[in-house]
């Protein structure tokens, strides 16, 4: 028989399983039991409602512009991070978390008071005829907000390992900067790329407290899915919170799934690991 | 080509890694700049290509200034210690990366078609389509080389090329080399801190040591003459004994060599394990033996002398000889310095 | 003499002059506008109505019950949150079972739920409406509505924190010094006390500085679960939802009053985290991912 040569994992093992059933298993458990309860019928009357598909239609989008965004402003980041001196790039490197550790709902009425149309932000554009409360874009600012630090983080650490030998055996064989940034460095960065991107897109699809506050919540328009789902909790309507719910719960496991496998893609061309 | 450095130096921070360095390679040569870590000699090679810019000189090629040329432009070859292959590209993709972002406009097919000619020459056919992380490391090298050929470079710069590599792997891989030099004609230098490889491949070596050249000269000049106690312990086994120069004669233990140009005073005889000889009479150095190490290519004596130097000495492998025999050094040959 | 002795260093991809004053200047922009913005506007909106009111909100008795149910909520949830990372990461690194792999990804699954979901889900456990929940009310425990609900759905969303940042460092440690320990006799506390905490101590302390900002911040789960009592069941952030949403027109400035001390808070875990991972700790200087393997060159010669 083969014997364990450390001690103690039947106490943690136990302990772990114990607390993952009861704290993560059992209401993920719970919420599939409740929805599969519904019947068919019910349960696709309930998701492929028009507010529903409403819902869906601004989170997914929403959260598109949110990620294309990310991808634009967190490749540069790292980039200048990694590759630049300047006055205050500690600073900098530093309030890249602001959004990582501010509650979502500090986040909210913050870009709330900053575009609202006596806001900062708000009273300029407002006179060009630019509305962000209430609107989409706004949406997609709050989740543009959050989910900066999951791009610019999962770049980060490749870029710094990128090996200057291969940039330096690019240029000796004669190509430009943009030939060698297009056809050496960004190909080694795609796959961290795309795991940042697609943390930060699930991210964004699940966001709640800092996209209530400035997205006005209008049925069919500016409404997402995770309120459609809060509010339905809010009328005593279960059977449809928690058929709404469940689509939030599959996209989170197909997006976890995604993300894994892109997570472990993402290190292949680095140095270590 | 020809390459040319008049007195170029180079320092980082507050190092000084290179120190006045002036050097000539001729059009078509194979040059080693051999050297321990930190003689400079990577920078050197650097600075030619154009990978770091010098301090102070000049560098040459041909007859035109090339020092202010960004490498791109230079029209080198590098092979860089680690490969440096681009891992998301194919073997063929890798060596052909250099034509596709040539000035000179190619056609696929002639792409293509010299692809398979490197591969044929680095005698890689067939593995095209690997990528380097399903190579070996030899082949990996191999592939290297086959890259920085494929851009038609006036020189060929090589930065350690086989220092990662197995000692089996990096022979053949000299030898291969060597070979193709031979057959291409392109000038090339290369930077190793290892002697036997750099006095195998090289038509001349440059050695260097904390950023100055201590000597340079053919494989043979640098063995047979070498010019000071560093060189000479640099390239190979010495043994170090002491003893005293007048008028040009050393005496060392007793026994008399000629030392020309050697100053009065105390000296220091260096040689090899071969130069000496192990008697049990007939005079010499009295020494005892320590050890008998026996190797494939012989046999050998760690022994110490009564003024407590110790010395190996190669003996033929059916001398009768144990641990704690005493005896008598013979000095056949050495080269006397001042020390 | 040639011109090259003043220079330092060839130029690399893209530290052309040009390319790099665009790049810096746009990203300092967008991070002015977006990131340093917001945080300015916390503080210069809870100041709006002046000092007295600023104080006045803080003091309120709604408000000071908001924050001891937030900073109660942390002593209780992120303490047991730890010592689960902890038994985790020391059942996943220091041994091979069945499963090990598949339970990596199930610790993993609350981090990309979005919390509203985690409300609903314990909702449709404790609840009325849920599985425990008429057995529950006849014991005539509260769960829901109430410190515990609120207590495990912050449990639930941050389940992960600690974990993830322990396994693959412990990984890359690997089991060579517990197994000398063991063999030298030392019992399992002994040898995690002496050996692996010592090592692992920043990453442990990044964890929870983390699990702790995100417990006291969470909004969408406990806005499920808590019922939103004013006086009794808000937390800090669901306090600052109550002020903002109130129709007075004091209401932004008590609102941000409020939101200052979560903003306090995480600038405070912001200077932490900086410095832990001065010390090593975080996700920039672990390389391998959490369940991916590591790949090894395996190098056969020519």
């Amino acid at each position: 028989m083969k014997r364990r040569v450390l001690p103690g994992l039947p106490l943690a093992l136990g302990f772990t399983l114990f607390y993952v059933a009861l704290i993560v298993a059992l209401p993920i458990g719970a919420l599939i039991f409740k929805a599969a309860g519904l019947g068919i019928e019910d349960y696709w009357r309930i998701v492929s409602s028009p507010r529903a598909l409403a819902s869906y239609r601004v989170t997914l989008l929403c959260a598109l512009g949110a990620t294309a965004a990310n991808l634009v402003f967190g490749l540069a980041l790292a980039w200048v991070l990694v590759r630049y001196d300047f006055s205050g790039k500690r600073f900098v490197d530093a309030i890249v978390d602001l959004p990582f550790a501010l509650p979502t709902a500090v986040a909210g009425i913050a870009l709330t008071a900053l575009f609202a149309n006596n806001g900062w932000f708000g009273s300029a554009l407002s006179q060009i005829g630019v509305q962000v409360v209430h609107t989409p874009l706004g949406i997609m600012i709050a989740m543009f907000f959050t989910s900066i630090p999951f791009v610019v983080r999962t770049v980060q650490p490749v870029l710094e390992d990128l090996d200057p030998a291969l940039e330096e055996a690019a240029q000796s064989l004669g190509g430009s900067d943009g030939e060698i940034f297009r056809k050496v460095i960004l190909p080694l960065l795609t796959p961290a790329l795309l795991a940042g991107l697609s943390l930060s897109f699930a991210r964004s699809l699940g966001e709640f407290g800092a996209v209530i506050f400035i997205a006005g919540n209008r049925p069919n328009s500016t409404e997402i899915t995770a309120l459609l789902a809060f509010i339905r909790l809010e009328e005593y309507d279960y059977a449809a919170a928690a058929a709404i719910a469940s689509v939030l719960l599959f996209t989170a496991f197909v997006m976890l799934a995604v993300t894994n496998a892109l997570q472990a893609r993402a290190l292949r061309y680095t140095t270590r690991g | 080509m020809k390459i040319a450095l008049d007195k170029v130096a180079k320092t980082f921070e507050t190092f000084r890694a290179v120190r006045g360095v002036s050097l000539e390679i001729g059009s078509g040569e194979l040059v080693a700049l051999l050297g321990p870590s930190g003689s400079g000699k990577t920078t050197i090679l650097r600075m030619v290509a154009g990978l770091e810019y010098a301090d102070e000189g000049q560098i040459f090629f041909g007859d035109e200034d090339a020092t202010d040329i960004p490498v791109r432009e230079r029209g080198v070859g590098f092979v860089f210690q680690h490969y440096a292959l681009f891992p998301h590209m194919t073997v063929a993709e890798n060596i052909a990366f250099g034509m596709k972002v040539s000035k000179v406009k190619r056609e696929r097919t002639q792409i293509d078609a010299r692809v398979a000619d490197l591969l044929r020459l680095v005698k890689l056919d067939g593995l095209g389509e690997r990528f380097p992380s399903q190579i070996s490391g030899g082949q990996r090298q191999r592939v290297a080389l086959a890259r920085a050929l494929a851009v038609d470079p006036k020189v060929l710069l090589l930065d350690e090329p086989f220092g990662a590599l197995d000692a089996n792997v990096r022979r053949d891989l000299r030898r291969w080399l060597r070979e193709i030099h031979d057959e291409l004609g392109i000038t090339t230098l290369f930077v190793t801190h290892d002697q036997e490889e750099a006095l195998d491949l090289a038509d001349r070596v440059v050695i260097l040591d904390q950023g100055r050249i201590v000597q340079e000269g053919t494989p043979e000049e640098v063995c047979r003459r070498p010019g000071s106690a560093f060189v000479m312990k640099f390239l190979g086994d010495t043994n170090r004994l002491e003893g005293t120069a007048t008028g040009g004669r050393a005496d060392i233990g007793g026994t008399v060599i000629d030392a020309q140009d050697v100053p009065d005073g105390k000296v220091e005889l260096l040689a090899r394990p071969g130069d000496l000889g192990w008697r049990t009479e007939g005079g010499g150095i009295a020494a005892d033996v320590l050890r008998v190490i026996d190797r494939p290519e012989g046999r050998r004596l760690l022994a110490r002398t009564a003024a407590g130097d110790t010395v190996e000495i190669d003996v033929p492998a059916d001398m009768q000889v144990r641990a704690r025999d005493s005896g008598f050094i013979e000095v056949r040959r050495g080269n006397v310095f001042p020390a | 003499m040639s011109a090259a002795s003043s220079r330092r260093k060839p130029p690399r991809v893209g530290d052309a002059p040009a390319i790099r004053r665009t790049l810096i200047g746009f990203v300092l922009l967008t991070g002015a506008f977006l990131v340093l913005a917001p945080l300015l506007v916390i503080f210069q909106q809870a100041f709006s109505f002046g000092f007295a009111h600023f104080r006045d909100t803080i003091t309120h008795p709604d408000t000071r019950h908001a924050i001891w149910l937030t900073v109660l909520t942390a002593l209780i949830a992120v303490p047991i949150n730890t010592a689960f990372g902890v038994a985790a990461a020391w059942s996943v690194t220091k041994f091979d079972f069945w499963g090990k792999r598949l339970l990596i990804i199930v610790i993993e699954i609350p981090f990309s739920i979005s919390p509203i979901v985690a409300g609903v889900a314990y909702l449709f456990v404790y609840g009325l409406q849920g599985l425990f929940g008429p057995t529950l009310q006849s014991a005539g425990v509260q769960v829901l509505f109430a410190l515990p609900g609120i207590v495990l759905a912050s449990m639930f969303v941050t389940a992960p924190f600690v974990a993830r940042e322990l396994i693959p460092l412990m990984q890359a440690q690997g089991r060579d010094l517990e197994e000398a320990a063991t063999s030298l006799g030392a019992s399992g506390w002994r040898t995690f006390f002496s050996v692996t905490l010592p090592n692992i101590r920043w990453a442990l302390l990044y964890g929870v500085v983390l699990c702790n900002a995100r417990v006291m911040g969470e909004f969408g789960a406990v806005s499920v679960v808590s019922g939103k009592i004013r006086g009794q069941t808000n937390t800090l952030p669901l306090q600052v939802e109550l002020l903002f949403n109130d129709f007075r027109r004091s209401a932004a400035a008590s609102a941000f009053a409020a939101a200052s001390i979560l903003t306090g808070l995480a600038l405070v875990t912001i200077v932490a985290k900086v410095f832990l991972e001065r010390r090593g700790a975080g996700r920039r200087n672990q390389r391998p991912a959490l369940a991916a393997p590591v790949v090894a060159a395996k190098d056969p010669t020519a």
